[in-house]
């Protein structure tokens, strides 16, 4: 209670303070339950290429999807005070998209129609206009976030299935697995390194550009912001568009991994660890200030937590009951109610001690 | 624009009420006129009833929530685990009818309380908590057990296939014999919660301050309503109902499944919208949801009789239809507001 306290007075540390000690707090229950958790081993893959494996590197592979998504949602959040539940479903279409462009309506093909970066291109744009729909809903029509993107959330992964004929292409070029998996002579997954550069650029832009500014205005107060000059509505429909730039990522890596697409479970429940991911962060989910670093540890922390139920044979059908208690532990504690009366329970204690 | 000067005398409940019955009756007509036999049949419009009577009992509990502001989307994960809850009970423990309508009940009470008290007691954002609970009862639906079941109790089979005759309608068939219409069990339980919850809606101190709390939550506390104890009402009694709905859904289907009533908060959701309950709060209309349901139903079953009856269309009709009545709201409301 003490640390907390002491948070409240410098923002930043209290922020990147939540997500870390849940961290170490589940790194620590791996290190009592089974030491093992910490084991990296190189191994040689089917292929024969030298590949790292173990724990640890499952988190950072499979961390990354839900990393490059908690960019986007914390903008999202940030920018509407809402979160987007499309997610899944756009990401579904995003690689519906790209194997179409890839494939054609040859579900089997030996070569590629087109280059893969072409294809990747095309279902950014395709996905950013999915986005740009979510943003005017929200933006012009006023819808609240989380019910305009409730359309795209039933209808997507129809219409994932809808583009590609409900066929389900596989691709056997090698070089377009290496997103997913790894790239030959190196033992890292790829996948980690497209989620630093995303990391990298977002980086970059939030330093360069008055986006993080921006955004943050529009989320605070929209009034004030239009009065200050600001466009809330341009700036809602942006975070939306950016959001779709992450989720086109997602979705080359995803189908990437497979080298197909399976319609009704690509990303399924992405959308509850993203929103879980910049809650995790200390972010407020009713807009406003964000914190982008803590995001991305929240979401790693996810994956961390993930990772350990599956360690513990938990069926991955019966995981969602598990991360929804931890959800709500979560947002009971981070309510400012709660704060409120613990925050008096203590001053009373303290009180009492002193008489 | 003139049209709508006409109609400033009326609430937004009642012009919202009115555009629902408008284009429910548009559209059941057209199909009658266009699409011919299969809709004139008065049984095709009882089986509409019959498959939606679930959906219907979900959709006024989602209602209420909506009046007062809030969202509940763990609707339909509810009624999947107690579709399989009910079925283990009476399939595995060889339990009663009774005793499995009452862990229907007690599960969505439950429901009801956890959440109510989340976001009425503690606040926090309806759609976080309702949003858990959902993953929470999908998660707990494959805990219970993982394949599902088909229930061969006597006493259950017996209430499933008990049919109610409408006397008077009826058509003949293709080897001449007459056949009554008849409507299920659920259909008596569905518009029973209609009735009771527009009753409620409508002439209770409850009801009534549900509409204030979702119309503006500083005035309906001004006016000395305990706005926590409505808006944790509206969620038991939303959930409450999503246990007696659950229960109607499995009577119908007569299994237990982790993939039953998946997307029915989303369907939920739709009717309750598209019969003219605004989800900023305070505007709403059971009877209309009512209708929204049928709506729903019925551009489902045009859609599927035009010829376009792959599985995708009906979550792309779903979520299209949804977006039209959603952007229609927001500009009838907007044209209204600048009078």
């Amino acid at each position: 209670m003490k640390k907390t306290n002491a948070g409240r007075m410098s923002i930043f540390q209290n922020q990147l303070f939540i997500p870390l000690a849940a961290l170490l707090l589940l790194l620590l229950f791996n290190l009592i339950a089974d030491p093992n958790f910490f084991k990296i081993t190189l191994g040689v893959n089917s292929s024969g290429n030298p590949v790292l494996s173990g724990y640890l590197i499952t988190i950072l592979d499979s961390g990354s999807e839900l990393a490059i998504l908690a960019i986007g949602m914390t903008l999202v959040t940030a920018a509407t005070g809402g979160q987007d539940i499309s997610v899944g479903a756009t990401t579904a279409i995003a690689g519906s998209v790209l194997l179409r462009m890839l494939c054609g309506s040859n579900t089997r093909p030996d070569t590629l129609r087109m280059p893969i970066l072409l294809a990747f291109l095309i279902s950014c744009v395709v996905v950013m206009l999915f986005g740009a729909f979510n943003g005017v809903l929200i933006a012009v029509f006023k819808v609240q976030p989380m019910i305009a993107t409730l359309i795209l959330y039933t209808a997507g992964r129809s219409i994932a299935a809808w583009i590609n004929n409900n066929e389900l292409p596989i691709i056997s070029d090698p070089a377009f697995s290496y997103f997913g998996t790894f790239i030959p002579g190196i033992p890292i997954p790829t996948p980690f390194f497209i989620a630093v550069l995303c990391m990298i650029i977002i980086a970059v832009v939030l330093k360069v550009t008055n986006l993080r500014l921006y955004t943050q205005a529009v989320g605070i107060n929209e009034f004030s912001a239009k009065l200050n000059g600001l466009n809330p509505v341009f700036i809602k429909i942006l975070s939306c568009m950016i959001l779709g730039v992450c989720v086109a990522v997602v979705g080359l890596i995803k189908v990437s991994r497979i080298s197909t697409i399976n319609y009704s479970v690509i990303a399924q429940n992405i959308e509850m660890d993203a929103i879980l991911a910049v809650a995790l962060g200390g972010n407020s989910l009713s807009g406003g200030k964000f914190n982008m670093t803590a995001s991305i540890i929240g979401a790693y922390v996810i994956q961390c937590l993930t990772t350990t139920l599956y360690k513990f044979n938990v069926r991955s059908d019966a995981l969602p009951a598990y991360k929804a208690v931890v959800v709500i532990l979560l947002v009971v504690f981070s309510a400012p109610v709660v704060r409120e009366r613990l925050s008096s329970l203590v001053k009373k204690i303290r009180a009492k001690e002193a008489v | 624009m003139k049209l709508l000067k006409k109609t400033r005398n009326l609430s937004d409940t009642n012009l919202l009420f009115i555009i629902t019955l408008i284009v429910f009756f548009a559209m059941y007509i057209g199909a009658m006129v266009f699409m011919g036999s299969s809709f004139l049949k008065p049984q095709s419009f009882f089986n509409i009833l019959n498959a939606n009577a679930a959906l219907i009992i979900l959709s006024c509990g989602l209602s209420l929530v909506m009046i007062t502001g809030g969202i509940d989307i763990s609707v339909g994960g509810v009624t999947g685990l107690i579709t399989m809850c009910c079925a283990v009970y009476l399939d595995y423990k060889g339990g009663s009818v009774l005793g499995a309508m009452l862990i229907a009940l007690a599960i969505g009470i439950i429901y009801g309380v956890v959440q109510g008290f989340l976001v009425a007691y503690l606040e926090i954002q309806p759609f976080i908590v309702t949003l858990a609970g959902m993953f929470f009862a999908r998660g707990m639906t494959t805990v219970v057990n993982t394949a599902p079941i088909n229930v061969s109790n006597e006493e259950f089979t017996a209430l499933k296939n008990t049919r109610i005759i409408i006397p008077f309608l009826g058509s003949v068939n293709k080897k001449g014999t007459y056949i009554n219409a008849y409507i299920e069990i659920g259909v008596v339980v569905a518009l029973l919660a209609v009735i009771v919850m527009f009753c409620i809606l409508k002439w209770t101190k409850l009801g009534r301050s549900f509409y204030a709390v979702g119309g503006n939550r500083q005035s309906a506390l001004m006016l000395g309503i305990n706005v926590k104890r409505t808006r944790f009402c509206a969620h038991l009694m939303c959930s409450t109902l999503a246990g007696i709905g659950g229960f109607v859904y499995f009577l119908h289907v007569g299994s237990g499944s982790a993939s039953h009533a998946s997307g029915a908060e989303m369907n939920a959701i739709a009717s309750s919208i598209i019969g003219g309950t605004m989800l900023t709060g305070g505007v709403g209309n059971i009877i209309g949801t009512f209708f929204g349901v049928l709506s729903l139903s019925t551009i489902q079953n045009i859609v599927s009789a035009a010829g376009f009856d792959e599985a995708w269309w009906t979550g792309i009709t779903v979520a299209a239809m949804l977006c039209l009545f959603l952007i229609v709201q927001s500009v009838v409301m907007a044209v209204r507001k600048k009078k």
